[in-house]
Protein backbone atom coordinates (compact mmCIF):
# COMPACT_ATOMS: atom_id res chain seq x y z
CA UNK A 1 0.00 0.00 0.00
CA UNK A 2 1.76 3.28 -1.14
CA UNK A 3 1.72 6.32 1.41
CA UNK A 4 -0.51 7.81 -1.50
CA UNK A 5 -3.39 5.48 -1.27
CA UNK A 6 -4.64 6.96 2.09
CA UNK A 7 -3.81 7.66 5.46
CA UNK A 8 -0.88 6.10 6.93
CA UNK A 9 -0.84 5.00 10.23
CA UNK A 10 2.39 5.01 13.18
CA UNK A 11 3.39 1.57 13.30
CA UNK A 12 6.65 0.83 14.52
CA UNK A 13 9.14 -1.96 14.09
CA UNK A 14 12.31 -3.80 16.14
CA UNK A 15 13.99 -5.61 13.89
CA UNK A 16 17.11 -7.57 14.77
CA UNK A 17 20.20 -6.35 13.32
CA UNK A 18 21.67 -9.83 11.67
CA UNK A 19 18.50 -10.97 10.48
CA UNK A 20 15.71 -8.88 9.86
CA UNK A 21 17.01 -6.03 8.84
CA UNK A 22 19.22 -7.69 6.67
CA UNK A 23 15.92 -9.01 4.94
CA UNK A 24 13.70 -5.61 4.98
CA UNK A 25 17.30 -4.47 3.30
CA UNK A 26 17.46 -7.21 1.00
CA UNK A 27 13.26 -6.47 -0.10
CA UNK A 28 14.40 -2.95 -0.33
CA UNK A 29 17.60 -4.00 -2.76
CA UNK A 30 15.30 -6.41 -4.86
CA UNK A 31 12.59 -3.42 -4.92
CA UNK A 32 9.82 -4.95 -3.70
CA UNK A 33 6.60 -3.08 -2.82
CA UNK A 34 6.61 -2.43 1.01
CA UNK A 35 3.76 -0.15 2.72
CA UNK A 36 5.76 2.53 4.35
CA UNK A 37 3.61 2.84 7.70
CA UNK A 38 6.50 0.87 9.30
CA UNK A 39 9.12 2.82 11.23
CA UNK A 40 12.00 0.65 12.06
CA UNK A 41 13.89 0.81 14.99
CA UNK A 42 17.31 -2.07 14.83
CA UNK A 43 18.15 -3.57 17.43
CA UNK A 44 21.41 -5.93 18.29
CA UNK A 45 19.57 -8.86 18.73
CA UNK A 46 15.43 -9.87 19.13
CA UNK A 47 16.95 -10.73 22.78
CA UNK A 48 17.58 -7.18 23.23
CA UNK A 49 13.57 -6.03 22.77
CA UNK A 50 12.47 -5.80 26.27
CA UNK A 51 8.57 -6.16 26.38
CA UNK A 52 8.14 -2.84 27.85
CA UNK A 53 9.37 -1.36 24.66
CA UNK A 54 6.31 -2.93 22.95
CA UNK A 55 4.32 -1.25 25.95
CA UNK A 56 5.96 1.95 26.09
CA UNK A 57 5.23 2.24 22.20
CA UNK A 58 1.20 1.31 22.34
CA UNK A 59 1.29 3.75 25.19
CA UNK A 60 2.76 6.63 23.85
CA UNK A 61 0.62 6.11 20.65
CA UNK A 62 1.74 3.48 18.26
CA UNK A 63 -1.13 1.91 16.45
CA UNK A 64 0.72 -1.25 15.61
CA UNK A 65 4.58 -2.67 16.64
CA UNK A 66 6.21 -5.52 15.01
CA UNK A 67 9.09 -7.33 16.19
CA UNK A 68 11.01 -9.29 14.07
CA UNK A 69 14.73 -11.35 14.81
CA UNK A 70 16.25 -14.25 13.33
CA UNK A 71 14.27 -17.50 12.91
CA UNK A 72 15.21 -19.77 16.55
CA UNK A 73 18.20 -21.72 16.41
CA UNK A 74 19.52 -18.65 13.78
CA UNK A 75 20.56 -16.69 16.00
CA UNK A 76 23.60 -14.73 15.71
CA UNK A 77 24.45 -14.58 19.39
CA UNK A 78 23.46 -18.29 19.69
CA UNK A 79 20.26 -17.91 22.29
CA UNK A 80 18.78 -14.38 22.13
CA UNK A 81 16.02 -15.45 20.58
CA UNK A 82 14.76 -18.06 22.70
CA UNK A 83 14.42 -15.63 25.46
CA UNK A 84 12.96 -13.01 23.56
CA UNK A 85 10.42 -15.59 22.33
CA UNK A 86 9.30 -16.51 25.96
CA UNK A 87 8.90 -13.04 26.62
CA UNK A 88 7.08 -11.77 23.71
CA UNK A 89 4.74 -14.83 23.92
CA UNK A 90 3.89 -13.89 27.67
CA UNK A 91 3.44 -10.35 26.68
CA UNK A 92 1.21 -10.84 23.69
CA UNK A 93 -0.85 -12.64 25.96
CA UNK A 94 -0.90 -10.13 28.62
CA UNK A 95 -2.23 -7.18 26.24
CA UNK A 96 -5.99 -8.25 26.13
CA UNK A 97 -6.60 -7.67 29.90
CA UNK A 98 -5.18 -4.14 29.26
CA UNK A 99 -7.90 -3.45 27.02
CA UNK A 100 -5.44 -3.79 23.95
CA UNK A 101 -6.33 -5.39 20.71
CA UNK A 102 -3.40 -8.57 21.00
CA UNK A 103 -3.70 -7.58 16.95
CA UNK A 104 -1.37 -4.68 17.35
CA UNK A 105 1.33 -6.76 18.37
CA UNK A 106 3.00 -9.68 16.84
CA UNK A 107 6.36 -10.92 16.66
CA UNK A 108 7.90 -13.08 13.63
CA UNK A 109 10.81 -14.25 12.14
CA UNK A 110 12.67 -13.14 9.23
CA UNK A 111 16.44 -14.04 7.99
CA UNK A 112 18.22 -12.10 6.31
CA UNK A 113 17.96 -13.49 2.49
CA UNK A 114 13.88 -13.68 3.06
CA UNK A 115 13.32 -10.58 1.17
CA UNK A 116 10.29 -11.96 -0.01
CA UNK A 117 9.05 -13.35 3.67
CA UNK A 118 10.21 -9.65 4.42
CA UNK A 119 7.87 -8.03 2.31
CA UNK A 120 4.95 -10.36 3.19
CA UNK A 121 5.35 -10.06 6.84
CA UNK A 122 5.42 -6.09 6.42
CA UNK A 123 2.43 -5.84 4.00
CA UNK A 124 0.20 -8.30 5.96
CA UNK A 125 0.86 -6.82 9.09
CA UNK A 126 0.02 -3.04 7.97
CA UNK A 127 -3.33 -4.48 6.55
CA UNK A 128 -4.03 -5.98 9.69
CA UNK A 129 -3.24 -2.49 11.56
CA UNK A 130 -5.57 -0.73 8.87
CA UNK A 131 -8.20 -2.62 9.01
CA UNK A 132 -7.79 -1.89 12.98
CA UNK A 133 -7.77 1.90 13.04
CA UNK A 134 -5.84 4.44 14.53
CA UNK A 135 -5.38 2.99 18.66
CA UNK A 136 -7.20 4.75 21.11
CA UNK A 137 -5.10 7.10 23.08
CA UNK A 138 -3.78 5.38 26.05
CA UNK A 139 -3.22 8.59 27.46
CA UNK A 140 -5.83 10.20 28.10
CA UNK A 141 -7.89 10.04 30.86
CA UNK A 142 -11.28 8.21 30.74
CA UNK A 143 -12.83 10.83 32.37
CA UNK A 144 -12.29 14.38 30.67
CA UNK A 145 -11.78 13.35 26.95
CA UNK A 146 -12.89 17.14 25.67
CA UNK A 147 -10.50 18.58 28.11
CA UNK A 148 -7.65 16.49 26.63
CA UNK A 149 -8.53 17.42 22.80
CA UNK A 150 -8.85 20.93 23.44
CA UNK A 151 -5.24 20.74 24.90
CA UNK A 152 -4.34 18.24 22.40
CA UNK A 153 -5.35 21.03 19.59
CA UNK B 1 1.71 -24.08 74.18
CA UNK B 2 0.45 -21.83 71.89
CA UNK B 3 1.28 -21.25 68.22
CA UNK B 4 3.16 -17.37 69.70
CA UNK B 5 4.90 -18.92 72.92
CA UNK B 6 6.47 -21.41 70.67
CA UNK B 7 7.61 -19.04 68.24
CA UNK B 8 8.83 -16.71 71.00
CA UNK B 9 10.62 -19.57 72.63
CA UNK B 10 12.26 -20.64 69.27
CA UNK B 11 13.27 -16.83 68.51
CA UNK B 12 14.95 -16.72 71.80
CA UNK B 13 16.75 -19.92 71.34
CA UNK B 14 18.09 -18.67 68.39
CA UNK B 15 18.44 -14.75 69.10
CA UNK B 16 21.91 -15.07 69.90
CA UNK B 17 23.40 -15.89 66.41
CA UNK B 18 21.53 -13.42 64.24
CA UNK B 19 21.45 -9.79 63.79
CA UNK B 20 17.85 -9.15 63.82
CA UNK B 21 14.42 -11.20 63.47
CA UNK B 22 11.54 -9.81 61.64
CA UNK B 23 8.36 -10.22 62.70
CA UNK B 24 5.04 -8.31 63.54
CA UNK B 25 4.35 -5.93 66.72
CA UNK B 26 1.95 -4.25 67.68
CA UNK B 27 1.18 -0.94 65.50
CA UNK B 28 -0.26 2.51 65.85
CA UNK B 29 -3.95 0.78 67.22
CA UNK B 30 -5.05 -2.52 68.23
CA UNK B 31 -5.92 -3.22 64.67
CA UNK B 32 -2.90 -2.60 62.19
CA UNK B 33 -0.06 -4.90 62.77
CA UNK B 34 3.10 -3.61 62.10
CA UNK B 35 6.89 -4.95 61.10
CA UNK B 36 9.01 -5.27 64.00
CA UNK B 37 12.82 -5.83 64.14
CA UNK B 38 13.44 -7.72 67.30
CA UNK B 39 16.99 -7.63 68.67
CA UNK B 40 16.71 -8.83 72.04
CA UNK B 41 14.62 -10.64 74.15
CA UNK B 42 12.73 -7.30 75.38
CA UNK B 43 11.76 -6.88 71.30
CA UNK B 44 10.33 -10.99 71.30
CA UNK B 45 8.04 -10.55 73.92
CA UNK B 46 6.24 -8.13 71.60
CA UNK B 47 5.86 -10.46 68.90
CA UNK B 48 2.55 -11.12 67.04
CA UNK B 49 0.93 -14.20 65.54
CA UNK B 50 -2.40 -14.10 63.74
CA UNK B 51 -5.31 -12.81 61.33
CA UNK B 52 -3.23 -9.14 61.36
CA UNK B 53 0.05 -10.00 60.30
CA UNK B 54 -0.54 -8.55 56.74
CA UNK B 55 2.61 -7.16 56.10
CA UNK B 56 5.32 -9.63 54.10
CA UNK B 57 8.27 -9.55 56.08
CA UNK B 58 10.02 -10.94 53.02
CA UNK B 59 10.15 -7.37 51.81
CA UNK B 60 13.16 -6.49 53.79
CA UNK B 61 15.47 -9.12 53.52
CA UNK B 62 17.02 -8.14 49.92
CA UNK B 63 18.20 -5.47 51.73
CA UNK B 64 20.01 -6.61 54.59
CA UNK B 65 22.33 -8.86 52.99
CA UNK B 66 25.75 -9.11 54.46
CA UNK B 67 23.68 -9.83 58.11
CA UNK B 68 22.43 -13.08 60.32
CA UNK B 69 18.66 -12.31 59.43
CA UNK B 70 15.75 -14.16 60.80
CA UNK B 71 12.39 -14.07 59.62
CA UNK B 72 9.50 -15.22 60.69
CA UNK B 73 6.62 -16.20 58.00
CA UNK B 74 3.38 -17.32 56.99
CA UNK B 75 2.62 -19.20 53.88
CA UNK B 76 2.77 -16.67 51.16
CA UNK B 77 6.05 -14.77 52.69
CA UNK B 78 7.95 -18.50 52.35
CA UNK B 79 6.92 -18.29 48.97
CA UNK B 80 8.36 -14.61 48.38
CA UNK B 81 11.48 -15.83 50.34
CA UNK B 82 12.04 -18.76 48.16
CA UNK B 83 12.03 -16.37 45.24
CA UNK B 84 14.20 -14.27 46.18
CA UNK B 85 16.84 -17.57 47.24
CA UNK B 86 15.84 -18.78 43.32
CA UNK B 87 17.76 -15.40 42.63
CA UNK B 88 19.91 -15.52 44.45
CA UNK B 89 19.02 -11.88 46.30
CA UNK B 90 19.71 -13.45 49.42
CA UNK B 91 21.63 -16.05 51.00
CA UNK B 92 20.17 -19.15 52.68
CA UNK B 93 22.94 -19.27 54.75
CA UNK B 94 22.33 -15.79 56.31
CA UNK B 95 18.72 -16.29 56.88
CA UNK B 96 16.64 -18.35 59.93
CA UNK B 97 13.64 -18.63 58.84
CA UNK B 98 10.75 -19.37 61.52
CA UNK B 99 7.84 -20.77 60.01
CA UNK B 100 4.00 -21.38 61.57
CA UNK B 101 0.38 -21.92 59.77
CA UNK B 102 -1.24 -19.18 58.72
CA UNK B 103 -5.61 -19.13 58.43
CA UNK B 104 -5.40 -15.76 56.31
CA UNK B 105 -5.00 -12.76 57.50
CA UNK B 106 -7.50 -9.48 57.26
CA UNK B 107 -8.16 -7.32 54.60
CA UNK B 108 -8.68 -3.64 56.09
CA UNK B 109 -10.35 -2.82 53.18
CA UNK B 110 -13.39 -5.41 54.05
CA UNK B 111 -13.00 -4.37 57.85
CA UNK B 112 -13.30 -0.89 57.14
CA UNK B 113 -16.72 -1.12 54.88
CA UNK B 114 -18.02 -3.34 57.72
CA UNK B 115 -17.56 -0.58 60.76
CA UNK B 116 -17.88 2.34 58.48
CA UNK B 117 -14.46 3.53 59.33
CA UNK B 118 -11.01 2.68 61.15
CA UNK B 119 -10.57 5.80 63.38
CA UNK B 120 -12.02 4.19 66.42
CA UNK B 121 -10.66 1.05 66.88
CA UNK B 122 -10.43 0.42 70.67
CA UNK B 123 -9.60 -3.42 71.02
CA UNK B 124 -9.37 -6.05 68.55
CA UNK B 125 -9.32 -10.04 69.26
CA UNK B 126 -9.40 -13.00 67.75
CA UNK B 127 -12.09 -15.69 69.03
CA UNK B 128 -12.00 -18.87 66.78
CA UNK B 129 -12.79 -17.85 63.41
CA UNK B 130 -14.27 -14.58 64.56
CA UNK B 131 -12.08 -11.21 64.75
CA UNK B 132 -13.62 -9.30 67.22
CA UNK B 133 -13.49 -5.72 66.85
CA UNK B 134 -14.39 -2.92 69.40
CA UNK B 135 -14.97 0.92 67.78
CA UNK B 136 -16.67 3.77 68.98
CA UNK B 137 -17.82 1.35 71.75
CA UNK B 138 -19.59 -1.09 69.65
CA UNK B 139 -18.20 -4.53 69.11
CA UNK B 140 -18.30 -5.99 66.18
CA UNK B 141 -18.25 -9.57 65.11
CA UNK B 142 -16.24 -9.81 62.38
CA UNK B 143 -16.14 -13.81 60.70
CA UNK B 144 -12.36 -14.27 59.41
CA UNK B 145 -13.93 -16.15 56.30
CA UNK B 146 -15.71 -12.76 55.25
CA UNK B 147 -13.05 -9.96 55.93
CA UNK B 148 -9.69 -12.50 54.90
CA UNK B 149 -7.70 -11.00 51.78
CA UNK B 150 -8.96 -12.15 48.29
CA UNK B 151 -5.93 -13.98 48.23
CA UNK B 152 -6.61 -16.49 51.40
CA UNK B 153 -9.65 -17.91 49.88
CA UNK B 154 -7.54 -19.51 47.45
CA UNK B 155 -4.63 -20.27 49.36
CA UNK B 156 -3.21 -23.56 48.80
CA UNK B 157 -0.06 -22.38 50.92
CA UNK B 158 -0.76 -22.03 54.46
CA UNK B 159 2.12 -23.49 56.19
CA UNK B 160 5.48 -22.00 55.25
CA UNK B 161 7.44 -23.68 52.30
CA UNK B 162 10.53 -23.39 53.62
CA UNK B 163 11.59 -23.25 57.21
CA UNK B 164 14.06 -24.14 59.51
CA UNK B 165 12.00 -23.90 62.30
CA UNK B 166 8.20 -24.63 62.13
CA UNK B 167 5.51 -24.42 64.48
CA UNK B 168 1.97 -25.97 65.20
CA UNK B 169 -0.11 -27.45 62.91
CA UNK B 170 0.02 -28.26 59.61
CA UNK B 171 -3.48 -26.64 57.74
CA UNK B 172 -5.15 -28.05 54.45
CA UNK B 173 -5.43 -25.68 51.42
CA UNK B 174 -8.11 -23.53 50.68
CA UNK B 175 -8.36 -24.89 47.34
CA UNK B 176 -6.95 -27.90 45.62
CA UNK B 177 -5.83 -25.97 42.97
CA UNK B 178 -5.97 -21.73 41.99
CA UNK B 179 -8.39 -21.86 39.02
CA UNK B 180 -7.47 -18.13 37.96
CA UNK B 181 -11.79 -17.28 37.87
CA UNK B 182 -11.39 -13.37 38.35
CA UNK B 183 -8.96 -13.30 35.60
CA UNK B 184 -11.71 -14.69 33.07
CA UNK B 185 -14.62 -13.20 34.24
CA UNK B 186 -12.21 -9.48 34.22
CA UNK B 187 -11.78 -10.79 30.28
CA UNK B 188 -15.18 -11.49 29.98
CA UNK B 189 -15.59 -7.97 29.25
CA UNK B 190 -15.11 -5.92 25.86
CA UNK B 191 -11.66 -4.78 25.15
CA UNK B 192 -13.34 -1.58 25.18
CA UNK B 193 -14.64 -1.94 28.94
CA UNK B 194 -11.34 -3.31 30.08
CA UNK B 195 -9.64 -0.60 28.33
CA UNK B 196 -11.18 1.93 30.40
CA UNK B 197 -11.46 0.38 33.51
CA UNK B 198 -7.83 0.44 33.49
CA UNK B 199 -7.92 4.06 32.81
CA UNK B 200 -10.44 4.85 35.32
CA UNK B 201 -8.47 2.74 38.23
CA UNK B 202 -5.05 4.17 37.32
CA UNK B 203 -6.33 7.90 37.31
CA UNK B 204 -6.75 7.56 41.02
CA UNK B 205 -2.92 6.65 41.13
CA UNK B 206 -0.88 9.50 43.25
CA UNK B 207 2.31 7.76 42.33
CA UNK B 208 3.57 7.20 45.59
CA UNK B 209 5.20 4.37 44.83
CA UNK B 210 4.07 2.05 47.70
CA UNK B 211 3.11 -0.49 45.97
CA UNK B 212 6.51 -1.01 44.14
CA UNK B 213 8.20 -0.46 47.77
CA UNK B 214 5.93 -2.97 49.90
CA UNK B 215 6.96 -5.63 46.98
CA UNK B 216 9.32 -8.18 48.37
CA UNK B 217 10.90 -8.77 44.78
CA UNK B 218 10.89 -4.97 43.50
CA UNK B 219 14.68 -5.26 44.38
CA UNK B 220 16.05 -2.39 41.99
CA UNK B 221 14.72 0.61 45.12
CA UNK B 222 16.80 3.58 44.41
CA UNK B 223 17.66 2.40 40.68
CA UNK B 224 14.17 1.51 40.03
CA UNK B 225 13.67 3.23 35.83
CA UNK B 226 10.50 4.53 36.42
CA UNK B 227 13.01 7.21 38.30
CA UNK B 228 15.58 7.42 36.09
CA UNK B 229 16.07 10.44 33.31
CA UNK B 230 18.34 8.15 31.04
CA UNK B 231 16.84 6.49 29.57
CA UNK B 232 13.77 8.64 30.38
CA UNK B 233 10.83 5.53 30.84
CA UNK B 234 8.11 8.08 32.33
CA UNK B 235 7.10 11.45 32.72
CA UNK B 236 6.84 13.52 35.60
CA UNK B 237 3.46 14.52 34.64
CA UNK B 238 0.21 13.51 36.09
CA UNK B 239 -1.79 11.53 33.12
CA UNK B 240 -3.03 8.62 33.05
CA UNK B 241 -0.36 7.20 30.91
CA UNK B 242 2.65 7.83 32.91
CA UNK B 243 0.97 6.15 35.84
CA UNK B 244 -0.30 3.31 33.55
CA UNK B 245 3.25 2.95 31.93
CA UNK B 246 4.53 2.77 36.03
CA UNK B 247 2.32 -0.19 36.59
CA UNK B 248 3.43 -2.16 33.35
CA UNK B 249 7.00 -1.40 34.37
CA UNK B 250 6.22 -3.22 37.57
CA UNK B 251 3.77 -5.77 36.20
CA UNK B 252 5.85 -6.80 33.43
CA UNK B 253 9.69 -6.96 35.80
CA UNK B 254 7.85 -9.23 38.15
CA UNK B 255 6.36 -11.59 35.17
CA UNK B 256 7.23 -15.43 36.16
CA UNK B 257 8.42 -13.94 39.52
CA UNK B 258 5.77 -12.96 41.37
CA UNK B 259 4.19 -15.09 44.09
CA UNK B 260 0.94 -12.97 44.61
CA UNK B 261 1.43 -12.19 47.75
CA UNK B 262 -0.57 -9.25 47.39
CA UNK B 263 1.08 -6.56 49.10
CA UNK B 264 1.27 -4.08 45.75
CA UNK B 265 -2.90 -4.10 46.38
CA UNK B 266 -2.61 -4.03 50.45
CA UNK B 267 -0.06 -0.88 50.26
CA UNK B 268 -2.30 1.07 47.52
CA UNK B 269 -3.77 3.79 49.15
CA UNK B 270 -6.21 4.91 46.67
CA UNK B 271 -7.09 1.19 46.48
CA UNK B 272 -5.65 0.20 42.89
CA UNK B 273 -6.69 -3.34 42.28
CA UNK B 274 -2.79 -3.94 41.19
CA UNK B 275 -2.69 -7.78 41.79
CA UNK B 276 -5.20 -8.20 39.06
CA UNK B 277 -2.53 -7.42 36.49
CA UNK B 278 0.06 -9.72 38.42
CA UNK B 279 -2.62 -12.48 38.27
CA UNK B 280 -3.32 -12.34 34.62
CA UNK B 281 0.54 -12.93 33.86
CA UNK B 282 1.17 -15.96 36.35
CA UNK B 283 -2.07 -17.34 34.58
CA UNK B 284 -0.41 -17.39 31.08
CA UNK B 285 3.08 -18.07 32.88
CA UNK B 286 1.42 -20.91 34.24
CA UNK B 287 -0.50 -22.35 30.98
CA UNK B 288 2.70 -21.27 28.90
CA UNK B 289 5.33 -22.69 31.34
CA UNK B 290 3.46 -24.88 33.88
CA UNK B 291 5.25 -22.63 36.38
CA UNK B 292 4.84 -21.17 39.81
CA UNK B 293 6.66 -18.97 41.34
CA UNK B 294 7.93 -19.23 44.74
CA UNK B 295 7.23 -23.25 45.21
CA UNK B 296 10.52 -24.82 44.41
CA UNK B 297 14.07 -23.18 45.86
CA UNK B 298 16.04 -24.95 42.92
CA UNK B 299 14.26 -23.80 40.22
CA UNK B 300 15.08 -20.89 37.65
CA UNK B 301 12.38 -18.70 36.80
CA UNK B 302 10.68 -19.07 33.32
CA UNK B 303 11.61 -15.76 31.64
CA UNK B 304 15.21 -15.95 32.73
CA UNK B 305 15.29 -19.42 31.02
CA UNK B 306 14.25 -21.00 27.51
CA UNK B 307 13.80 -24.47 25.88
CA UNK B 308 14.31 -24.98 22.53
CA UNK B 309 11.73 -26.44 22.01
CA UNK B 310 9.06 -24.68 23.53
CA UNK B 311 5.80 -26.28 24.24
CA UNK B 312 3.04 -24.03 24.26
CA UNK B 313 4.76 -21.68 22.01
CA UNK B 314 3.46 -21.39 18.12
CA UNK B 315 7.05 -21.79 16.66
CA UNK B 316 6.25 -20.17 13.06
CA UNK B 317 5.46 -17.35 15.14
CA UNK B 318 2.61 -15.12 13.32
Amino acid sequence: MPASAGSELRIVGFLCNWCSYGGADTAGVGRFTQPTDLRIIRVPCSGRIDPLFVVKALMGGADGVLVSGCHPRDCHYSQGNFYARRRLEVLKRFLPTLGIDPKRFEYTWVSASEGQRWQSVVTKFTEQIHALGPAPNQCRSAQAPQEAERSAG
Amino acid sequence: MSVIDELKSAIKAKLSELDLVIGWGPGFDPLHATPLFMRCEKDVDKLLWGPLNVHNPATYLPGLKGKKVGVVVKGCDSRSVIELLQEKLVKREELVIFGAPCAGVIDMGKVRRALGDLDKVNAVSIEGDNVVVTAGGKQHTLPLAEVAADKCGRCRYHNALISDVFVGEHLPPSVEQDDYADVEAFESQSLEERNAYWKREMQRCIRCYACRNACPLCVCRDHCIAQSRDPHWIGQGDNVGDKWMFQMIHAQHLAGRCTECGECQRACPVGIPLLALKRKLNKEIKELFDYEAGVDPNACPPLQSFKVEEEHINERGW
